[in-house]
């Protein structure tokens, strides 16, 4: 590795979302030919550097000098042009076009230029393309949408070859290919390391991570941490660094009766997805679920609440073995799902906070005529408004224009008004502000004080475990331990999330 | 992914999919050639084809449009006013054809940069767009010509709608012409692969460096242009300009375009198709015509292979996922 020469450089870095610093003076260096992982934790801000750095997002603040000069980073386009390609998590082929299309679209050559494009041309560049990087078994002129996400995944790496990049940054590439597959990256990744083009690497894949990388740069809360060769990094310290930082008192559970087991799953899989998951839920017990972005949490609550199909499982409330096959069944027994995606899948962001709060409520609102009773309607929509303290001018607002943290609280509201007794909730504070998230972990401890079950997906590490009774740790699809609150410290719980350690093999 | 699941649903979607319409169109026509005697007569073929060149000079356009994933009801209106205009300047022997094809020509490029311009620039939902566009449109004609036909056409301009070369009539002869300008554009230029592109996925375009407005924009004034033309084809063929021609034309087209495999969520759609998809609808009102058929019924057979194929159109994408 020669670190003398300098390709990428990226100093005093910031980016300020509307009420959040997600990046705060970060700095990153990459030499030519080498292979940098970044790591840290969900939200730690590997992300946002990169789309900052593609020309996604504009930085708030700082300095990128790539390959000597001042990068332009005023559009995604400028910056394929100076030589950085991303290949991003979720790829974006236009499946409807041919392979050599898709690599030389935007830039099609003519045979007679203005009038004739030159389709023949771009099948051979492909083939000589393909050839040089040693790609076997991708046919040029193959529609993409008949393709495997692995050929789908080297298509886009001919197409940042073909623009010459000099440094390309995979977003989690592995995450959707096989072992065998991912030999292949590999492989291709050296050969181009060998002709000096640099990697940026984001990925939450410990093993690969030592295996590919020669730097590792490790970002922590939209900090820079370090960066560190990977030959004198053990995983212990790159876990330490990535977690490192003291848990505040900030997230008190009170103490509540645990009672008898609520829920039981067991045995529960969807293929591809979820393998033999077997938890169970306590009245008075707050369950908590741990995990990187990607492990299935979410999944898995879907799986329960009957969005998501179940190849094989068993559930079984109060002891009893129940169906669930639509999200009408779950609530039929009591459960309550507060979803992850609170601007996708919660609110009705052009309904009214009333029309919000009755959408899962209005059998209940019929008087003896079956017809709805806006008399009673109103006023439970003030009861509700007043207990979970929604901050609007009345009931007819529209949910839109509250803040996050009064949105969640309405949901709250309009999950809480059937009585649920199983209370699922998916990271019930991200994106709010510190006082409407202390007021929702209070209502949750409230809530589990009362007898109820409570199973809440966080990826904010210290809610975790300052809220949970028992920490359930998943690690893609799998659960690869179940913690006390007494042993779950955020090392263990981040081993457990790396895939490092599991209970159960 | 690769290989689908063999459910009779899909497997009849995958069929269609591949050669569909050809199939279906084949035995529309032997149905029909041993249920009558005069269908197979080459009087009554070459009718079927003048009558449905007008709707395909239209589909073609209607294609691109669905291609990038959006939709034209004004055709119907901008040939209308398209025809008025020409039929005014061919009340005079002496205007040059050169120039009527020029009106013509600027009506679709006026209409067309409208419909492309609110789409892309006013971000309206095409359908709305377009709506208004022809329902305009229907006025403006409805103002130039008081309502009233315009007769009186010139010989020679009136041929290009009547004559015929040889044994075919000129309507055959435009919508071939037609139909090599639209398959070459899709096929061999920038513009014409974007637009595949575009409706494939709008996002990776975007990001790839594709124009997507200057796409959007292009797509409807080719469109606007293809009818305007189809509407001076069709007054020339009645001699005379009339102010509700065209009337209910898209809809044909349209229909036309999907029930040749024109996709419309996007990103699929042939010259060929188009053709093959009037001729299902021309082939089927002519039979029905020939069989005697309730005109009332005609209306209802219509109305359903429109839905079946669009049925068809969706369940080929649900089991290509």
């Amino acid at each position: 590795m020669d670190k003398s020469k300098v390709l990428l450089r990226m100093e005093h870095i910031s980016k300020v979302f509307p009420g959040v610093v997600a990046l705060d003076d970060v700095e990153l260096t990459i030499h030519p030919g080498t292979t940098l992982a970044l790591m840290g934790e969900n939200g730690a801000g590997k992300s946002t550097l990169m789309k900052i750095l593609v020309g996604l997002y504009q930085r708030t603040s700082g300095s990128i000098v790539f390959d000597g000069k001042e990068l332009d980073t005023s559009s995604i386009t400028k910056v394929i042009q100076q030589g950085i390609s991303m290949i991003y998590q979720e790829l974006n082929p236009i499946s409807n076009m041919t392979v050599a299309e898709n690599i030389y679209i935007g830039r099609e050559p003519y045979r007679i230029k203005g009038i004739m494009l030159d389709r023949k041309k771009i099948v051979q560049d492909t083939k000589a393309l393909f050839g040089q990087l040693g790609i076997e078994g991708i046919d040029p002129r193959a529609e993409v949408g008949t393709l495997s996400v692995a050929k789908m995944q080297m298509i886009e790496i001919a197409k940042a070859v073909s623009y010459h990049s000099k440094l390309i940054i995979m977003d989690e590439p592995t995450s959707a290919i096989t072992e065998k597959e991912c030999q292949q990256l590999f492989r291709i990744v050296r050969q181009l390391k060998a002709e000096g083009v640099a990697f940026i690497f984001i990925t939450h894949k410990m093993d690969e991570v030592f295996q590919i990388s020669d730097e590792i740069a490790i970002l922590r809360d939209g900090r820079y941490i370090g960066t560190w060769d990977a030959d004198n990094l053990t995983q212990d310290e790159l876990v330490k660094n990535m977690v490192g930082r003291e848990i505040t008192d900030m997230f008190p559970k009170e103490p509540a009766e645990i009672g008898d087991v609520k829920l039981r799953v067991s045995n529960l899989s969807v293929k591809g997805l979820l393998h033999d998951i077997n938890f169970e839920v306590r009245r008075g017990e707050i369950l908590g679920f741990a995990g990187l972005m990607g492990a299935g949490r979410t999944e898995v609550m879907e799986t329960l609440f009957g969005i998501r199909k179940a190849d094989t499982g068993e559930i079984q409330i109060d002891g009893k073995t129940v169906k669930i096959h639509t999200p009408e069944q779950a609530i039929s027994h009591k459960i309550a799902f507060l979803t992850e995606d609170r601007r996708g899948n919660g609110c009705f962001l052009n309904l009214s906070v009333q029309d919000n709060i009755m959408v899962v409520n209005w059998d209940m609102m019929k008087n003896t005529m079956k017809q709805i009773d806006y008399g009673k309607v109103k006023q439970t929509c003030d009861e509700q408004i007043e207990k979970f303290n929604v901050k609007t001018p009345g009931a007819q607002q529209i949910i839109g224009n509250l803040s996050g943290g009064n949105q969640q609280k309405a949901l709250i509201a309009r999950w809480l008004y059937s009585d649920p007794e199983i209370i699922i909730v998916d990271e019930p504070t991200r994106g709010i502000d510190v006082g409407s998230k202390s007021e929702i972990h209070r209502m949750l401890s409230r809530l589990a004080g009362q007898g109820r079950a409570i199973i809440m997906i966080s990826s904010e590490m210290p809610e975790v475990l300052g809220m949970s009774d028992r920490v359930v740790v998943m690690h893609e699809g799998t659960i690869t331990g179940i913690l006390n609150r007494e042993d779950a410290t955020q090392d263990v719980v981040m081993r457990y999330a790396a895939g490092l350690e599991n209970q159960f093999r | 992914m690769e290989k689908t699941k063999g459910s009779w649903k899909s497997k009849l979607a995958q069929i269609y999919g591949k050669a569909g319409v050809l199939v279906i169109l084949l035995i529309m026509c032997i149905i029909l050639s041993i249920a009558t005697d005069t269908f197979l007569s080459p009087r009554n073929l070459i009718n079927v084809v003048r009558q449905i060149a007008f709707w395909a000079m239209i589909g073609l356009g209607a294609m691109c449009v669905i291609i990038t994933t959006g939709i034209d009801l004004s055709p119907g209106s901008v040939a209308g006013v398209a025809g008025l205009l020409v039929a005014g300047a061919a009340q005079n022997p002496d205007t040059p054809l050169v120039v009527m094809f020029l009106i013509a020509i600027c009506v679709g490029v006026i209409f067309g940069a409208i419909n492309g311009s609110l789409v892309a620039f006013g971000g309206i939902p095409p359908f709305i767009a377009t709506l208004g566009t022809q329902i305009t449109g229907r006025g403006i004609a409805l103002l130039i010509s008081n309502g009233r036909p315009v007769n009186g056409l010139s010989d020679k301009f009136v041929f290009l709608g009547a004559g015929s070369l040889g044994p075919v009539p000129m309507p055959i002869i435009f919508l071939a012409i037609l139909s090599l300008i639209t398959w070459y554009m899709l096929k061999y230029t920038k513009t014409g692969r974007h637009i595949f592109a575009l409706g494939g996925n709008e996002q990776a375009a975007i990001v790839s460096g594709v124009k997507t407005k200057f796409v959007k924009l292009f797509v409807y004034i080719f469109a606007s242009v293809l009818a305007a033309i189809s509407g001076l084809v069709l007054t020339a063929r009645v001699a005379s300009g009339q102010p509700s021609l065209g009337d209910g034309y898209e809809l044909q087209a349209i229909a036309g375009a999907v029930i040749g495999g024109t996709s419309l969520s996007g990103g699929a759609g042939t010259v060929y198709g188009v053709i093959c998809g009037t001729l299902v609808i021309g082939v089927l009102n002519n039979g029905m015509d020939l069989l005697n058929v309730n005109g009332y019924w005609q209306k209802v057979a219509q109305g359903v292979i429109i839905i079946v194929a669009v049925l068809l159109d969706v369940l080929r994408k649900k089991t290509s996922k």
